[in-house]
């Protein structure tokens, strides 16, 4: 049982994880300085944001929806948090508590308005997008502000452990994300309405309170993530985290998610954060400039999610 | 010597898989005859012209048009030989104009450019000929009506010159006005040397139009006759054939007195004002023809549509109501087997196991919302078991098991929540003879425990051994309801045609 449960997370993870490992090898042959304690250090402490954002997106796709709009809602939350504690002085929980229910709500109103009026994600979440982005620059009057060291301990290292508070989270996130998806009768529900949402509501079961709470779910990962980048940045950034969205995405799809709905596991998008994240720090190590980053960042998306296509048509052929 | 008919098939066989649904079919059209082919459900006149229009490729037999060898691989094929086919659902494209669907397939074009004049121009001809001439050209296909869609569709197979015109249920849609200009059209058609080969369920308009008649039975050729030869009530008969024999000696009923569902004039689209009442242990059967609003009426008892008027009560329930989605009937008591388990039956890419349990994961798999992974397991392996359900493992995909394997998944889902009353539509489906046995033995076992049955099906040999009582539906009415002693197959047959016949 365990041998086989075993063997079924290597067939699940294992192509991943080959990439990912390949990826730390081909960086730790090209640059001397890449496999080094700090360096993975560096990898690990910037992975938090995106990788909350990862985990949210992972069950929104997983449900057949997609949201856009987690770049926005994670600025909105960090200038929540920023003018909370810089301008009002509150302290950093209660300023989160208010930043993760800003961020909630917005995302509860993504889920509402989209099954509610039965418009695609794609539109509720691309206006929420803009929304968000405007409603963060009135928080701010467009200002960044600067909080300092009252944040800046969640994103640095502890002593001993060389992992930050944030990382720590976000990995608690990607764990309770999975146990979630796959212990729970609402990940079975997700699921099973990105199958088929037909099937599933011919078999009695009312899917709108799970579609609109993976929303909501996205959302509070999005105050999270908002926590995290803040305290790496030491700043709320109303113009931060712009695009970020697609690279969340980009995470699940890496790990194969797929964005028709009904399939992913959070675990895999952890891992497509990771990859991501090895492929940006390794690239700047050797010196490759911005602009090739890019074009390689996008190669490997595509390459992986033609793997994915190649590898699930031939385990259908067979 | 008579010149050879139009079209000739000899020996025409399909089977899918185990399943001959056409045998052996000769029979041939002749130019300037409008041909009627005549069938009940099943009978094969759907594949029959499929083969014809080169839809779909028989298993062997062969065709002979005007005396040449004809065996078109695919529908253009079978358009360029000059046979053109108007399926009753439509293929236009609503989005487009008129005209721009009646010449979709060769658009007039200068330069690369569309050349709208030209195309206005053709169109317009094709329409006045036709005598559409209140539609206008470049009006978008999906601002019409049903009735106009179906006209302009069936012009568009017009506007191509063909010798071979093949019309599956072209009124099911048309007003009494549109129809007699359809018909018009047809014997001008007619009278300058086409031969058309009509379906239709309404016997009046087949006896009014048509030259001739060509009866299938079960995928076999009955016989041809003159149509003025024919009454309708014999037509009917012919359709019908032998009566099958309704084995009363194995069947024990297991109705008990009290009512399990009663349904009190339901409306619901085309269903209009459908009352009947289940007793518990009760199996009642319901059949019609394709299109007489069946699994409407189911789909209507189990909220899945939600009804305009009329009311559903469940036993002990001394008032009743609509049910506004499935849950609710769920909740209720209702489960509902759909016909179609592909499209919302089943989740193909999950296992077994979750689809067992997906209507009860809540309700008995699960604590504090965490699944109850043992328990699953268990009742999935046991409902695999009992079912004698074909598979590798309660962990293998739904969508790689066969399809009587697949219906024991989607029956067992709805065994495992329980329910007093069990909706079945067509729940045998293109499944073997033994799962299909499978299935008959469980609906005994669930009458035999009291539950409810309403099962829906084409198949009147499947509720003959199966049903305490048959209700027939005819238009989106119940027309009849005959109970094991006074059933036959005729009677059936006239019941389902009798909305059709004035």
């Amino acid at each position: 049982m365990t041998n086989s449960r075993w063997t079924q997370s290597l067939l699940q993870y294992g192509g991943l994880l080959a990439v990912l490992v390949l990826l730390i090898f081909i960086f730790s042959v090209s640059s001397e300085n890449f496999f080094q304690t700090s360096t993975l250090v560096t990898i690990a402490n910037q992975v938090p944001d995106l990788t909350f954002l990862a985990v949210g997106m992972t069950l929104v796709l997983i449900v057949g929806g997609i949201d856009l709009s987690v770049g926005s809602l994670l600025a909105l939350s960090s200038a929540v948090l920023g003018v909370l504690m810089a301008h009002r002085g509150w302290s950093i929980w209660p300023s989160l508590g208010v930043a993760m229910l800003v961020s909630g709500v917005g995302g509860m109103i993504n889920g509402s308005l989209s099954v509610g009026f039965r418009i695609p994600s794609f539109i509720v979440t691309l206006g929420m997008l803009e929304m968000a982005r405007g409603a963060t620059k009135v928080v701010t009057d467009s200002q960044s502000v600067y909080i300092g060291s009252r944040v800046e301990w969640f994103g640095q290292p502890l002593p001993g452990i060389l992992l930050s508070p944030a990382f720590l989270t976000a990995v608690l996130a990607v764990i309770i994300g999975q146990f979630v998806l796959t212990r729970t009768v609402f990940g079975r529900y997700c699921v099973a309405i990105g199958t088929n949402a037909e099937a599933v509501r011919m078999s009695g079961i009312r899917s709108a309170p799970y579609s609109i709470a993976v929303f909501g779910i996205s959302g509070l990962m999005c105050g999270l993530a908002g926590l995290a980048q803040t305290s790496r940045l030491s700043t709320a950034d109303p113009n931060g985290a712009i695009g970020m969205e697609l690279a969340a995405i980009a995470a699940c799809v890496i790990g194969g998610t797929s964005l028709m709905g009904g399939r992913g596991s959070v675990i895999s998008s952890f891992i497509g954060v990771l990859i991501i994240q090895v492929l940006r720090t390794g690239l700047a190590q050797i010196g490759v400039s911005d602009a090739n980053k890019q074009i390689i960042t996008g190669l490997v998306i595509v390459v992986a999610v033609m793997l994915d296509a190649v590898r699930s048509h031939w385990g259908k052929s067979k | 010597m008579m010149s050879a008919p139009l079209l000739q098939t000899r020996g025409l066989t399909k089977r899918y898989g185990g399943v001959t649904v056409l045998r052996d079919v000769s029979f041939e059209v002749r130019s300037g005859e409008i041909h009627a082919l005549l069938g009940a459900n099943g009978a094969g006149k759907s594949t029959l012209c499929k083969i014809i229009s080169g839809l779909v490729r028989p298993t062997s037999g062969s065709m002979r048009l005007v005396g040449d060898d004809y065996d078109p691989p695919t529908k253009q094929h079978a358009e360029t030989a000059g046979v053109e086919i108007v399926q009753q659902e439509l293929n236009l494209i609503g989005t487009l104009s008129v005209a721009e669907n009646l010449f979709l397939t060769r658009l007039p074009q200068r330069a690369g450019m569309l050349h709208s004049r030209l195309l206005e121009e053709q169109s317009r001809e094709v329409l006045d000929r036709f005598g559409l001439n209140d539609v206008r050209a470049h009006t978008l296909v999906e601002t019409l009506g049903v009735g106009r869609q179906q006209m302009v569709e069936i012009a568009t197979a017009l506007a191509r010159q063909c010798r071979l015109l093949i019309l599956d249920e072209p009124t099911a849609a048309l007003s009494g006005r549109e129809s007699e200009q359809l018909f018009g059209h047809l014997r001008r058609l007619r009278d300058s040397g086409v031969g058309i080969l009509y379906i239709s369920h309404r016997l009046d308009e087949v006896s009014a139009l048509t030259d001739r008649i060509t009866i299938l039975r079960d995928g076999k050729f009955v016989a041809t006759h003159a149509t003025e030869s024919m009454t309708t009530d014999l037509m009917v008969e012919r359709m019908s054939g032998e009566s099958l024999g309704s084995d009363a000696s194995t069947h024990t009923s297991h109705a008990r007195e009290e009512v399990a569902l009663s349904v009190r004039s339901l409306d619901c689209g085309m269903v209009r004002e459908v009352s009947l009442d289940v007793r518990s242990g009760e199996r009642l059967g319901i059949t019609g023809l394709v299109g007489s609003g069946r699994t409407e009426l189911l789909r209507a008892i189990f909220g899945a549509e939600v009804a305009t008027s009329g009311e559903v009560a469940l036993r002990g329930e001394s008032r009743g109501r609509r049910f506004r989605s499935p849950s609710e009937a769920v909740a209720a008591g209702i489960a509902m087997v759909t016909e179609d388990r592909k499209q919302n039956g089943l989740l193909l890419s999950q296992p077994i196991s979750t689809n067992t349990t997906l209507s009860s994961l809540r309700k008995r798999f699960s604590r504090w919302g965490l699944i109850d992974r043992r328990g699953e397991q268990n009742v999935s392996q046991q409902w695999v078991d009992d079912l004698e359900t074909r598979c590798e493992s309660i962990d293998q995909a739904v969508g790689t098991l066969s399809g009587g394997n697949q219906q024991k998944v989607a029956v067992a889902k709805w065994l495992v929540r329980d329910a007093d009353v069990f909706l079945f539509d067509e729940p045998t489906r293109g499944i073997d003879v033994a799962a299909r046995k499978r299935i008959y033995r469980l609906l005994e076992s669930l009458a035999r425990s009291g539950k409810a049955s309403v099962i829906v099906s084409s198949d009147l040999e499947e509720l003959f051994e199966t049903c305490d009582a048959i209700a027939v539906m005819c238009n989106g009415r119940l027309a009849a309801t005959f109970p094991r002693d006074q059933w036959s197959q005729e009677k059936i047959m006239q019941a389902c045609f009798s909305g059709y016949v004035k």
